[in-house]
């Protein structure tokens, strides 16, 4: 079922991607901001997309590590690497439009440090898996969880001092031309991310099945 | 007193003993700590006074780098004598040991602090006792707070490669919000009026996160220390 899915999937997002510059440069410029506004469409999408790659991840830890099931732990390590992948999108398209639209690279925000903190949180995951020798898929599974319960305190506590990021608020109130070539946009995002998570999940399935035939070979 | 404090003393008992006799951990975190504090010194003091409300974030940083070590140290002996396995292997619940083991990384970081913060004040005229009770608070809410996460990691980084590296990479990302909460708390209070509403704000903060951490260490810690 999943098999039959990807193919027409992959197209469909390929389609939507090859697509997605032309209706962006349709869409009328902001007022105020212009030009620079239009990175908006790839950044606040890749937003959303790092949202969904790190619930996958966490819902999938939590039900590793309570199951002790494999295909949680294979959509855990899919979605935690897509969200450190898609995060540094984020990461890199945010300041191109800050310096332009606030004068500095970077600045100490809520949503800035949140999504900073989680994207630390998931290269930790990625590092502990990596690095941490036999059995670390239970540690990397501790570490996604805590990871996903920090998220509102950060964006809590950060908000206590001060904000400049605009208000998730923006959206609703769009402009036409804008509202159906943003939300193009989320959707192409949202659909290569799951492709993502699909193709690393098969791939880590391979490798488990790899490693369960090495083992087999060797007794 | 039930099976469960019983078990929670006996461990806290058996790490306080060890301490005492050796003084290793106590020593050398100690040390580290007024370390660090030296180095942030010569980084933010201009003409013999600290640089705005550095005072603050230097107290924490230097709690945090002194914690990652005693957690690192409190189960390296654990790891070097085998001993681990002996607890996880002993016939009581896996929360107690938890507990247990929190219970003593927690009286080895307070008497950390205890030459730490009155070192603090006194080096970069900070008024750190000037709200004495609320500071008391805030130190207590954030030490519970790091420990917690932090004796869930080690515990289980024991078994883990490059564990002394893993440490501080897992849990400074995750324990981020203790260090704001209880930096902020601190600058809060070192302002000269009208801080202690923001303090108090910032202590619930740090007690709401030291709930949801303990809960979820105790909620994981059989799954992750189960092999």
């Amino acid at each position: 079922m999943v098999k039959k899915l990807f193919v027409p999937l992959v197209v469909v997002g390929a389609a939507m991607f090859a697509y997605a510059p032309f209706m962006i440069l349709a869409a009328p410029y902001e007022s105020t901001m212009g030009l620079v506004q239009k990175i908006f469409y790839f950044h606040a999408s890749c937003g959303m997309a790092m949202f969904l790659a790190s619930f996958v991840s966490g819902v999938g830890s939590a039900a590793f590590l309570f199951t002790k099931k494999p295909w949680a732990d294979r959509w855990a390590v899919a979605g935690a690497e897509a969200t450190v992948i898609i995060g540094l999108l984020v990461l890199v398209t945010g300041p191109l439009w800050a310096h332009k639209a606030w004068g500095v690279w970077w600045t100490w925000d809520v949503r800035i440090t949140a999504t900073f903190v989680m994207w630390m949180t998931f290269n930790a995951y990625l590092l502990v898996r990596r690095y941490g020798g036999p059995g670390s898929e239970r540690l990397a599974a501790a570490v996604a969880l805590f990871g996903m319960a920090n998220v509102p305190f950060v964006y809590w506590s950060v908000n206590v001092w001060r904000t400049l990021h605009p208000k998730t608020s923006v959206i609703p109130t769009l402009q036409p031309g804008m509202r159906g070539t943003f939300w193009f946009c989320v959707c192409a995002f949202l659909l290569l991310t799951t492709v993502m998570v699909m193709l690393r999940s098969e791939l880590e399935k391979r490798r488990q099945e790899l490693d369960a035939l090495y083992l087999a070979a060797e007794d | 007193m039930t099976g469960f404090a019983r078990a929670v003393w006996v461990i806290t008992r058996k790490d306080l003993l060890v301490e005492a006799r050796t003084r290793e951990i106590f020593f050398t975190t100690a040390f580290f700590a007024l370390a660090c504090v030296l180095v942030f010194a010569f980084g933010f003091v201009q003409q013999g006074r600290a640089v705005g409300d550095v005072a603050a974030g230097i107290l924490w940083i230097a709690i945090a780098f002194s914690g990652t070590l005693a957690l690192g140290r409190a189960f390296e002996r654990e790891r070097h004598g085998e001993t681990l396995r002996a607890l996880l292997i002993a016939p009581i619940d896996r929360p107690a040991l938890y507990v247990g083991k929190l219970i003593g990384i927690l009286i080895l970081m307070a008497a950390v602090e205890v030459i730490v913060v009155p070192l603090v004040a006194l080096m970069f005229q900070a008024a750190l006792f000037d709200h004495a009770l609320l500071m008391l608070g805030l130190l207590a809410a954030g030490t519970v707070g790091f420990a917690a996460v932090g004796t869930l990691f080690a515990a289980m980084l024991v078994r883990a490669r490059s564990r002394d590296v893993m440490l501080p990479v897992l849990l400074y990302p995750i324990t981020v919000p203790v260090i704001i909460a209880g930096v902020r708390g601190t600058a809060a209070l070192l302002q000269p009026e009208g801080g202690v509403p923001m303090a108090r704000a910032w202590l619930a903060m740090l007690v709401f996160f030291d709930v949801v951490f303990i809960t979820l260490a105790l909620w994981t810690f059989e799954p992750v220390m189960t092999e």
